[in-house]
């Protein structure tokens, strides 16, 4: 069994098959955070390049502490210090990238779909950090990860995602995967922050949060960013909150042994509450280790496949 | 002077409803004769058993990027990528840099296809100075230059007061005005249709209803000032039912659509390909339904490419980043064949008439008719030729075509303008 | 690759009696069980450092602790395995700077892995001593190492497999010798 691709850009691109590889596989790596010596040897000498035009000092961490975790080389390409600020275009860039052997590219970018160009552009294996409002995949299947550990499945499980799911790439990663495993998926926002037609991804959509929320396994809530205010998508964050803030009040509308999810970082008191992200329904921190777990178990995965490809 | 002399081929002349097996002779620059087999001697005989002979190609809409954008297409390699496609007249549009919003622009482009264009070129004016869409340009004298249309394509006229002067003053001078129909706070950052497939790929999208919208208001304001309006490239269901209704009314309104509305939906947008990317968007299969039925039961008059040439540079890019625009002009021909006339939604004759008699009614050109004693524009079409589109099959000065990889059928083999034959057997023919 | 089962090397009573007299070497050699952890190698070293515990614990009346060591992310081989190496648990649930560690593995071949785990090992702290127990030692060392309690020695060529197959893991419960054949048609013969 190995991943039938040199990238990772999507969970759309991923079979059940490929998605239970990789979370079987991140268990061991996980394992390994509880080891005096956190680190491994499997990716020595192989080169982890880490492309950000967006600040995103989590995801860029947790992607360096797992290559790090290898025993990866890794380098850091942010945009305020590469030459993307003298307008150097997104392939130009990655094929110099590319020209330093670089053997994995991990690409975040504001627009979607640029992980794809690169991935068409370059022979690195390429890893989607997040591409606009397109998908987040290693987010998604830490996701997964932390649901299938703490539920012991996924399978029939109801999973509502609260928030700007027009803008959330967290969301359709999630809903991919959610789906291939099997969940029961619902978005709940207000009309403007869900994008037309996207029941064709096989979801439930809901207006009303008590509604939403009846009977579900997991809260998974989005961070809102304030510019919708601007953008006529909400009036302010406080009538957000009003409506769709996740409070105790409202935990009692789900199962009583919902889990709490984020994808962080957070606007407490916006579209969750402190007593919920500190509460004990919340694996919030969690996510945050799982995510380091998931990503090892990726980068494993693409660099024993290349091998094996490059051998025949 | 030389004569050519076109046998045995099969003619289809919409003007006069001709579909059978003529001679046809050519004598200087003019058609001489128009019969049942002549038995007479020419310079040049061209065998066109098993062809079909019809009046040279019109394309209403065209960008030639000359002036400014030499470097993605010049009058020079535009009308040659046209001629390969069997056109033999193109309208070019004024968004060009400058634009054509004054009689100089109007004289240059003339100028420039009188001395490197191979085909009839006819220039398109600007509606508003500077396509800003405020103060109106100099119509009538554009129009005395040789202009034989208006319009802003490119951009447009959101504010309804202005289109309305706008018509007006060019009914003055009986210039119909075409327009490019999109509500732009509507669409605003999108790059796509709205729909299934921009929800997936998290794209921002364009409804249709900014299309929808703006030829309301168009139709609306055709009404009010009984003025000529054709629009530009329509893409949705509703525009074909709103155009239909207006001409039942009488509203002297016409319109165009373009081989990718019959052709692609927004699924051809897959993973990211910006040679996917235009305005309007490539909208469902029901759309595609609908505007093959406009183009049947004649609610869409003409079928022209809106070639838009633009570089690698501003297409191998972000989707969002990607420059808006297909060519079209060698495929256009083709894709009529394969969609429409293969698949039994015109006649051949009424596919023809799309593309020369109905554009050259619209824009008042003697051109787009086969009649004895006129200019000699004509294309010989091999209706059995296969060619598959690759990089190599384009002679525009760029490549974004969205059908490169395809393998379809129908084929300009012969193109002659004003007498001249510019191509033969898929050359060029220099004079 | 196809295999063509050639030898029974070992059966069930034969791989009991064997753990049970290598448990009292494991003991004697350590001059008592103070201090002594065993860790198996997955995948068969796990079942069998659990029988030596327990045949251990059946000799003195100790719990020995048990380990289990996966070595996938230690392999010099990620470049050439044929399949990806699916990656399977550690668990040593205990601490082990000082101990006397017993290393178990089902076949010592080419001393590879034994190296990975050796390498693996120290990164989870500084113990007294490290021992090697497996139930083969085939010979066509690659490595300079060599065990210090053997079920069995085997000398096999470069040709055959030695398989052992355990019940907590297989169907079966026996060593046997299996010949690689170069193609698929050789089997018919
Ligand atoms: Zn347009």
């Amino acid at each position: 069994m190995k991943l039938k691709n040199k990238d990772l850009l999507g969970l759309e691109n991923l079979d059940k098959k490929e998605i239970q590889l990789i979370l079987d596989t991140a268990g061991p790596f996980k394992e390994l955070f509880t080891r005096s010596v956190k680190k491994v040897p499997a990716l020595r000498g192989q080169t982890v390049v880490l492309l950000f035009y967006e600040p995103s000092t989590r995801t860029r961490n947790s992607f360096e502490l797992a290559a790090k975790r290898l025993s990866a080389d890794s380098l850091n390409v942010p945009i305020s210090t590469s030459s993307v600020v003298k307008g150097e275009s997104l392939i130009d860039t990655v094929k110099t990238i590319e020209a330093m052997k670089a053997d994995f590219v991990i690409i975040r970018h504001s627009m979607a779909g640029a992980a794809e160009i690169v991935s068409r552009t370059i022979k690195s294996s390429v890893i989607n950090a997040g591409d606009g409002a397109h998908e987040h995949p290693t987010q998604g299947l830490l996701d997964l990860f932390t649901i299938r550990e703490k539920k012991g499945k996924i399978k029939g499980l109801k999973v509502t995602i609260i928030g700007d799911i027009l803008h959330s790439r967290v969301a359709r990663s999630n809903i991919w995967g959610l789906k291939k495993m099997g969940a029961e998926v619902r978005v709940c926002a207000p009309a403007t922050l869900i994008p037309p037609e996207i029941e064709s991804m096989g979801v439930e959509v809901f207006y009303n949060l008590e509604k939403a929320l009846n009977d579900v396994d997991v809260i998974y809530t989005l961070r809102i960013q304030l510019e919708r205010q601007k953008e006529h998508l909400l009036p302010s964050l406080r009538e957000y909150a009003e409506f769709y803030a996740i409070t105790n009040e409202r935990l009692k509308y789900a199962k009583d042994d919902c889990l709490v999810m984020h994808p962080g970082p957070m606007n407490r008191g916006v579209e969750i509450f402190g007593e919920v992200a500190d509460g004990p329904q919340s694996v919030i921190l969690e996510q945050v280790t799982n995510g380091i777990a998931i990503r090892m178990a990726v980068l494993y995965l693409l660099a024993g496949r290349k091998q094996i490809n490059s051998k025949d | 002077m030389e004569k050519i002399l076109i046998k045995n081929g099969r003619v289809v002349n919409p003007d006069n409803k001709i579909d059978e097996v003529l001679d046809i002779l050519i004598e200087g620059s003019k058609i001489k004769y128009l019969k049942k087999p002549l038995s007479i001697t020419a310079d040049k005989i061209i065998n066109a058993q098993g062809k079909i002979v019809v009046p040279g190609l019109i394309d209403m809409h065209v960008h030639l990027r000359e002036p400014g954008r030499e470097d993605e297409e010049t009058i020079a390699s535009g009308t040659k990528a046209a001629a390969m496609g069997g056109i033999t007249s193109v309208c070019c549009m004024a968004n060009t840099n400058p634009c054509i919003d004054n009689v100089s622009g109007v004289k240059f482009v003339l100028l420039k296809a009188e001395k490197e264009g191979l085909i009839n070129v006819f220039p398109i004016g600007s509606i508003t100075k500077n396509l800003l869409g405020k103060e109106l340009s100099s119509m009538g004298e554009m129009s005395k230059a040789g202009i034989v249309a208006v319009s802003d394509d490119g951009n447009l006229i959101m504010n309804a007061k202005i289109m309305r002067r706008a018509l007006e003053y060019a009914k003055t001078f009986n210039l119909p005005t075409i327009v490019h129909c999109e509500d732009l706070n509507l669409s605003h950052n999108g790059v796509m249709n709205e729909g299934k497939v921009s929800a997936i790929l998290g794209l921002a999208g364009i409804p249709r209803e900014a299309e929808n919208i703006m030829v309301a208001r168009d139709i609306a304001l055709a009404n009010l000032t009984g003025a000529k309006l054709h629009i530009a490239h329509v893409s949705t269901k509703e525009s074909v039912t709103l155009i239909k209704e207006a001409k039942r009314k009488g509203i002297k309104v016409t319109c165009e659509t373009c081989p990718h509305y019959f052709t692609l939906t927004e699924k051809n947008v897959g993973k990211y390909n910006t040679n996917m990317k235009m305005k309007p968007p490539l909208r469902t299969q029901t759309d595609i339904n609908a505007i093959k039925e406009g183009l049947a039961e004649g609610t869409i008059d003409c079928i022209v490419s809106d070639h838009a040439p633009h570089l690698d540079i501003e297409k191998n890019t972000e989707f969002n980043l990607a420059a808006f625009g297909i060519i079209g002009l060698e495929t256009l021909l083709p894709l009529i064949m394969v969609e429409l006339v293969e698949k039994k939604v015109l006649s051949l004759s009424e596919a023809i008439k799309k593309v020369t008699l109905n554009p050259a009614t619209i824009l008042g050109l003697k051109e787009g008719r086969l009649k004895k004693g006129e200019y000699a524009n004509l294309t010989i079409i091999d209706p059995q030729m296969e060619l598959k589109i690759g990089n190599d099959f384009f002679h525009s000065k760029c490549k974004n075509s969205p059908f490169i990889g395809r393998k379809l059928k129908g084929f300009a083999v012969t193109t002659i303008v004003e007498g001249r034959i510019v191509m033969e057997n898929r050359t060029f023919v220099s004079n | 690759m196809v295999f063509r089962e050639k030898k029974i090397i070992m059966n069930k009573s034969e791989i009991d009696r064997t753990i049970k007299r290598m448990a009292h070497e494991i003991i004697e050699k350590n001059y008592g069980v103070e201090d002594l952890v065993i860790i198996g190698i997955q995948n068969r070293g796990v079942p069998l450092a659990n029988r030596l515990a327990f045949k251990i614990k059946e000799i003195e009346s100790v719990d020995i602790p048990v380990g289990v060591l996966d070595i996938t992310l230690y392999r010099d081989d990620l470049n050439s395995a044929a399949d990806q190496p699916i990656v399977r648990e550690t668990k040593i649930p205990f601490n082990i700077d000082r101990k006397k560690i017993v290393l178990v593995d089902d076949v010592l071949f080419t001393g590879r892995t034994i190296r990975a785990a050796l390498d693996e090992l120290i990164d989870f702290g500084r113990p007294k001593l490290i021992r090697l127990a497996v139930l083969i030692d085939r010979g066509n060392r690659e490595f300079p190492i060599q065990p210090d309690f053997v079920g069995k020695i085997f000398p096999a060529s470069i040709k055959e497999l030695i398989c052992v197959e355990l019940k907590e893991v297989d169907d079966n419960e026996r060593v046997i010798l299996k010949e690689i054949l170069e193609n698929a048609h050789e089997i018919k013969k």
